[in-house]
């Protein structure tokens, strides 16, 4: 089948209630409901979610690879923006 | 006899038709793993094919049970006669192309799913509630993904309305044996351990009405129903598809992995 009429979709899954949809990877079809069933025999066999998005990877806007070091590197000797640098009582527990 | 034994043997006939309806049909489902048309609907045909191998295994267990002679689950599955599966023609049929295999299954499911809800809510027998209670979510999905399919292909390019209309003329005909039952199912139905099956052709036929409406399918005109796989007269195929299930146990008997 020709590429035209199954496009290219990006799968999210949602593994448990209260936990947000992780991509987990993209797959052909012709539209939206078919892509949801497809997911579901693709990524939720082994009982890996309770909830499906897809979205057309067309409609996906990527940062440019090459402007790299300008997006990220600034962020590199920020370390004090880590929430690190404060003293938390132990009854808080794990944050 | 008394009426126990004859509610019994009626049962265990049932449930073993049944069981080789779902066998054969994941048996012929299997065959696409590795050559379906696209790799998404490879694993969502090898999905299906091993729903209703589970379900068979587990209605296997369960005649073997009823019938108390010794045989296994195996035993039933692999090293009967081909006059001795009693399995309707419809789920033997050879997969065709990708439209004959997934009519083929909206056939199967819009008849299973509303059986296995019917046995899920009212059956009398605890054992083939849990059964339903499986199988009904199973089927669900397997009716869901095919009636999307058959849409699709009906109201798709010329080449899959053409595909698909062809699996209508060469599958149709078969469908009417789903509906007619079995002396044992009769039997079964009286006892409230299983549905009327001639009671679920409206709800089929409304729904295979509703899917080729979508799908620009005309319903046809069926003049001659083929019969008789649930008295054991099967196609040539079958012969074929017993071949290669029973090889492994015939070649290496009790082989167990």
């Amino acid at each position: 089948m020709p590429d035209t009429m199954t496009p290219l979709w990006e799968v999210f899954i949602r593994p448990r209630n209260g936990l947000h949809h992780k991509h987990v990877g993209s797959l052909h079809a012709a539209d939206a409901s078919l892509a949801i069933q497809s997911a579901r025999d693709v990524y939720t066999r082994r009982g890996e979610g309770n909830s499906i998005w897809v979205v057309p990877s067309s409609q996906i806007s990527a940062s440019d690879p090459s402007s790299g070091k300008e997006m990220f590197d600034p962020a590199d000797d920020k370390v004090y923006r880590h929430p690190t640098f404060y003293d938390i009582p132990d009854e808080v527990g794990n944050m | 006899m008394t009426g126990v034994a004859i509610v019994h043997s009626h049962l265990f006939e049932a449930v073993l038709q049944l069981a080789d309806d779902h066998l054969i049909l994941g048996h012929r489902v299997s065959e696409w793993c590795g050559h379906a048309p696209m790799l998404e609907e490879d694993l969502g045909l090898a999905n299906m094919a091993l729903d209703l191998l589970g379900q068979s295994r587990a209605l296997y267990a369960y005649a073997a049970e009823i019938e108390d002679a010794g045989r296994s689950e195996d035993d039933l599955a692999f090293l009967r006669v081909e006059r001795q599966y009693q399995n309707c023609l419809l789920v033997e049929r050879p997969n065709g192309d990708f439209a004959h295999s997934i009519l083929r299954q909206l056939y199967f499911a819009a008849f299973m799913h509303p059986f296995w809800h019917h046995v899920a809510a009212n059956s009398s027998d605890e054992t083939l509630r849990g059964i339903a209670g499986k199988a009904e979510k199973e089927m669900a999905y397997h009716l869901r993904h095919s009636a999307e399919w058959v849409v699709r292909l009906g109201d798709g390019t010329d080449e899959s309305a053409k595909r698909v209309k062809e699996a209508v003329d060469a599958l149709h005909h078969y469908t009417d044996e789903l509906f007619q039952g079995s002396s044992a199912m009769t039997a079964c139905a009286e006892n409230g351990v299983l549905p009327d099956v001639e009671t679920l052709r409206p709800s089929w036929t409304s729904t295979i009405a509703d899917v080729f409406a979508h799908g620009q399918l005309a319903m046809p005109e069926v003049a001659h129903p083929q019969t008789g796989g649930r008295m054991g007269e099967h196609g040539e195929e079958m012969g074929h598809i017993l071949h290669e299930l029973q090889y492994m146990q015939r070649t290496y008997p009790n082989l167990q992995w």
